[in-house]
């Protein structure tokens, strides 16, 4: 179970989110051990535009052929922008997990501090190797 | 957990292990359960189904007994054909859903993994006053099952018997790479295809080949997933699911399997359902808006809820989500408007017909 795709140039959640940051904005996705244990992804709900969201709360679903599972926020903010891809083509989320971001936010004031608390590419390859 | 004899091979290949029914077994495999799917409904796929149970029904009342205790007419068959079949409790629930082969001297039952123990039990309670003998012989026996529609060209190539005059719903004990088997053909998929009964010592060496043999014609192994899916858009039926020992048959639309003609467990109790005509009916529904309906969802019309979900997944075949479950008889019938609700949220479906997917035998 080990040997996960990592991507350096972003931060991870225990929860398997990732996130960066681009010119002041959040996008948010899951990583590959995610995309790995939820099997086949076959649907996925996305926050609304304008939507509030929380830092360690359910900001969307992703349903895959084995159970429907929560995307936990990393950042809180307000949803800017969602990726309509993902509704037409929810297999991106197994195929190219970095890629295929979910959502996007403008992040509030406590951005950095909610950064600080998300493990960078090295401590999470270490995490999601050992197993959760 | 119980392990079949291809456990380690399971393990060697990537398989993701789960536990089902007290066995531990592949829910996948690295390619992933819809293209497993895709695999069987194109190609060939493999799939280890040992956790099965066998069991061997001998005896000079053997016809008499098992004509008793299931719902088909046994007297309609022919040496080595097959069926699918019932067991009923009296009142008319379920006991079981089965596979009936008739042997040279003897009868072939094939049981629900789930459910061996409880069906060796309640059969053997019923062979009381019947000379028969019952033996469980599933330890002896490795259960697996190629299906698709390269079935055929692949297993050919393994046996001198002609596999083209083996009709479906027919068996014969063959070689199969210079091991006695019994091959029925038969399958949960909807596709053309055959369960292999081999004996247990033999089944690494023959997974082995059968992989080797037909991977160029792009035979994969199946685990569980692949598995539930393609009986799913068949709408063949899962024990635990759309039957249960509080189901009848005939709310299951499975009145197809019942011989009225004979006397059979659970006969008059059955009469009293269809006279009165059942209450509940399983129906096969499309989602209307983009949502995955689970086993277990209530379905609701206008706002009340009148049933659940009993399986439901996005069709990898269909491309589109789907579900099966039971609702009033009343409220039935295909087109009707319903709601799932998916994790409090209501959800429009319609009613539609079955199957979701229409099975190509040979």
């Amino acid at each position: 179970m080990a040997n996960y795709k990592i991507d350096n140039n972003v931060k991870y959640a225990k929860t398997h989110e990732w996130v960066r940051i681009e010119d002041g904005i959040a996008i948010v996705g899951v990583s590959d051990a995610a995309q790995d244990m939820l099997s086949d992804v076959v649907f996925v709900e996305l926050p609304a535009i304008g939507a509030t969201v929380q830092a360690g709360e359910p900001a969307a679903t992703v349903e895959s052929v084995k159970a429907a599972e929560e995307v936990i926020a990393p950042i809180s903010g307000t949803v800017v922008e969602i990726n309509e891809a993902l509704i037409d083509a929810p297999e991106l989320v197994n195929e190219r997990p970095y890629e295929a971001w979910f959502f996007k936010v403008q992040p509030d004031d406590a951005l950095d501090k909610e950064l600080a608390n998300l493990m960078d590419a090295a401590a999470y390859a270490e995490f999601a190797s050992s197993g959760e | 957990m119980l392990r079949t004899p291809l456990y380690d091979r399971h393990v060697a290949m990537g398989g993701r292990m789960v536990e089902f029914a007290g066995w531990e077994l592949p829910v996948q495999y690295p390619a992933g359960p819809t293209a497993e799917h895709h695999a069987v409904r194109t190609a060939a796929g493999l799939f280890d189904i040992d956790h099965m149970g066998q069991f061997e029904l001998r005896g000079p009342d053997a016809d008499l007994f098992l004509q008793l205790i299931q719902v088909w007419d046994i007297e309609k068959m022919a040496p080595y054909e097959a069926h699918y079949s019932l067991l009923l409790y009296d009142d008319g629930t379920v006991v079981d859903d089965i596979f009936l082969y008739r042997l040279p001297e003897r009868w072939f039952i094939a049981v629900n993994a789930g459910n061996r123990q409880k069906d060796l039990a309640w059969l053997q309670a019923n062979t009381l006053g019947f000379d028969v003998s019952l033996i469980d012989v599933s330890d002896d026996v490795c259960m697996l099952a190629l299906q698709g529609p390269k079935a055929e060209t692949i297993l050919q190539r393994l046996t001198t018997t002609d596999l083209s005059q083996i009709a479906t719903r027919t068996s014969a004990e063959v070689e199969l790479a210079g091991i006695s088997a019994l091959i029925g053909r038969t399958g949960y998929t909807g596709e053309d295809g055959f369960e292999l009964y081999l004996p247990a010592t033999a089944a690494i060496d023959f997974w082995d080949k059968l992989l080797a043999t037909g991977k160029d014609d792009g035979l994969l192994a199946c685990g569980l997933a692949a598995r539930d899916s393609l009986r799913f858009e068949a709408c063949m039926p899962l024990y635990g699911h759309e039957i249960d020992a509080q189901t009848s048959p005939l709310e299951a639309r499975l009145g197809w399997t019942i011989s009225w003609d004979k006397n059979f467990f659970g006969r008059e109790a059955l009469l009293k359902v269809k006279m009165e005509k059942p209450p509940r009916l399983l129906i096969g529904f499309e989602m209307l808006e983009k949502a995955v309906a689970r086993e277990h969802y209530a379905i609701a019309i206008n706002g009340q809820v009148v049933g659940h979900v009993t399986s439901g997944m996005k069709s990898p075949t269909l491309d589109k989500f789907l579900g099966l479950g039971y609702v009033p008889a009343a409220t039935s019938a295909i087109g009707t408007e319903i709601e799932i609700l998916v994790r409090g949220q209501p959800k429009k479906a319609k009613i539609v017909k079955r199957p979701f997917y229409q099975s190509r035998y040979k």
